[in-house]
């Protein structure tokens, strides 16, 4: 157990000194997502009326849509130079390099959303400090990032590689969107615990599916 | 278990009946193939005959759609993980990561291997390749016959009992192309068992123990390289293979 994490943690600093020399995965979809809160932010002004309830929205656009792009990389270095190969021949159950390459995905996301989440905040006038807001991201990228990293292991093997992730990932982590928007819009409201428990707990359990049935079919992405 | 079913231990790589089909398209049919500990096959074959796909279903990366391989006895279906310990592969490919200096490629496969004293073992074999002054520079700036001597560096790194290489000097110039050779002519250390495919008559020959000759998916030919002349061979190679059809 012990040597299969430490497995896990050796491809995941492989990505994550790649990703420090590179900035090739967190700058684009940083850029894209900060693209996306500024044109949402000169679309809807700055009303206070209603805010509340459109904000959500325009920061989950940005978070999924930024993760598009961010997932269709995370196996497509590996597809160069056949270095999947590379990592197929080494000593490791197939699970080991899903958990890798997911641990580099989540935090790859979460980075962004450290920088993304205070600006969008201040763009749109809501208070700077919600605890809340920030379970509710790491629930949900964990989900992008299970689903994601799975059907990027798909997508890189197809020639369509760009436009497949998208068809594959959208569609199964829009639970776990709809479910952060949903706990997203009473947290900015200032609502309570209460208010957001049972969103909270459907992201919990989406995720819980996605990692368990990722993690059992990924050597059959990876082989077929 | 079923007496067909089980390999000889005496064997490093045993094949039987070997087929792979990508959608309705034969790659490899009913490949038949036995090596011995310490032996140096050369896998010949033109372009298509399914030399690489042997090698990857043999490297365990690939499975076949049909019969079994056995790797130092164990088949590689019921223990992967425990054969890929055994094994490694050179490819024209690097498996390299280009943004990676030498060193960091060679920690990161060497922790992925577990491979005991890995800092000494890496010094080692960077000094086998030669390439002790450019262990800190990043892959990609290396010229391909550079990266290639770091690829197999990475791949005896650790110190496998098969090594398998699939056109290791494919794009290099011959000067770059001469010293792989020399370094895989030397790699037979610790009576390590090779199986190589190439286009290359003359180096396969002056490597391989035994021939054989690949073509549409079947062994055409084999033969111990004792039994064979470098004259002849270009003949025999024509007349085996669709090129001389």
């Amino acid at each position: 157990m012990n040597k299969l994490f430490i497995r896990i943690l050796v491809i995941f600093w492989k990505d994550m000194l790649t990703e420090l020399r590179t900035k090739e995965v967190i700058t684009s979809v940083l850029v894209f997502a900060l693209l996306v809160l500024v044109i949402f932010n000169f679309a809807f002004g700055m009303r206070a009326d209603g805010m509340e309830f459109v904000a959500p929205g325009i920061l989950w656009v940005a978070l999924t849509f930024g993760g598009v792009l961010g997932f269709n990389r995370i196996f497509a270095v590996e597809k160069e130079n056949s270095r999947l190969e590379g990592l197929m021949l080494c000593p490791v159950d197939r699970a080991v390099i899903y958990w890798g390459k997911l641990a580099g995905g989540f935090t790859f996301m979460l980075a962004v959303a450290i920088v993304i989440t205070p600006i969008f905040l201040a763009l749109f006038n809501l208070p700077l400090f919600l605890p809340k807001l920030a379970l509710i991201i790491v629930l949900a990228i964990i989900g992008f990032a299970a689903v994601g990293t799975l059907f990027s292991a798909v997508a890189v093997n197809t020639r369509a590689r760009d436009i497949m992730l998208p068809i594959l990932f959208l569609p199964v982590v829009v639970p776990v969107v709809i479910a952060a928007v949903k706990a997203t819009v009473p947290v900015l409201a200032g609502k309570s615990w209460g208010d957001i428990l049972t969103w909270l707990q459907i992201m919990i359990a989406f995720d819980i599916i996605y990692l368990v049935v990722a993690t059992l079919v990924f050597e059959f992405v990876l082989e077929e | 278990m079923n007496e067909k079913n089980k390999a000889s231990s005496s064997w490093a790589i045993e094949a039987r009946g070997v087929t792979k089909l990508f959608g309705d398209r034969h790659a490899l049919r009913g490949i038949d193939l036995r090596v011995s500990r310490g032996e140096h096959l050369v896998i010949f074959g033109p372009n298509g005959a399914g030399k690489t796909t042997l090698v990857k279903i043999l490297s365990t990366l690939v499975k076949p759609s049909s019969g079994s391989v056995w790797l130092d006895g164990i088949n590689i279906r019921d223990k992967p993980v425990q054969i890929r310990r055994k094994i490694s592969l050179v490819s024209h490919q690097t498996f390299l990561y280009d943004d990676l200096t030498v060193y960091e490629n060679l920690k990161f496969y060497g922790k992925m291997y577990d491979v005991p004293n890995l800092e000494q073992q890496i010094h080692e074999v960077i000094s086998w390749v030669q390439l002790e002054s450019r262990i800190n520079d990043r892959v990609g700036t290396l010229s391909h016959g550079l990266q290639q001597r770091a690829s197999i560096a990475r791949a005896v790194l650790h110190n496998p009992s098969i090594l398998f290489l699939d056109e290791p000097e494919v794009g290099l110039d011959p000067h770059a192309s001469n010293m792989i050779r020399d370094m895989l002519g030397s790699i037979n250390a610790g009576n390590r068992t090779v199986v190589m495919t190439t286009h290359n008559l003359e180096r396969g020959l002056e490597l391989g123990d035994s021939i054989v000759i690949l073509d549409r998916g079947k062994i055409v030919y084999q033969t111990p390289r004792s039994e064979l002349s470098k004259a002849n061979f270009q003949y025999i190679y024509d007349r085996y293979t669709e090129i001389g059809k």
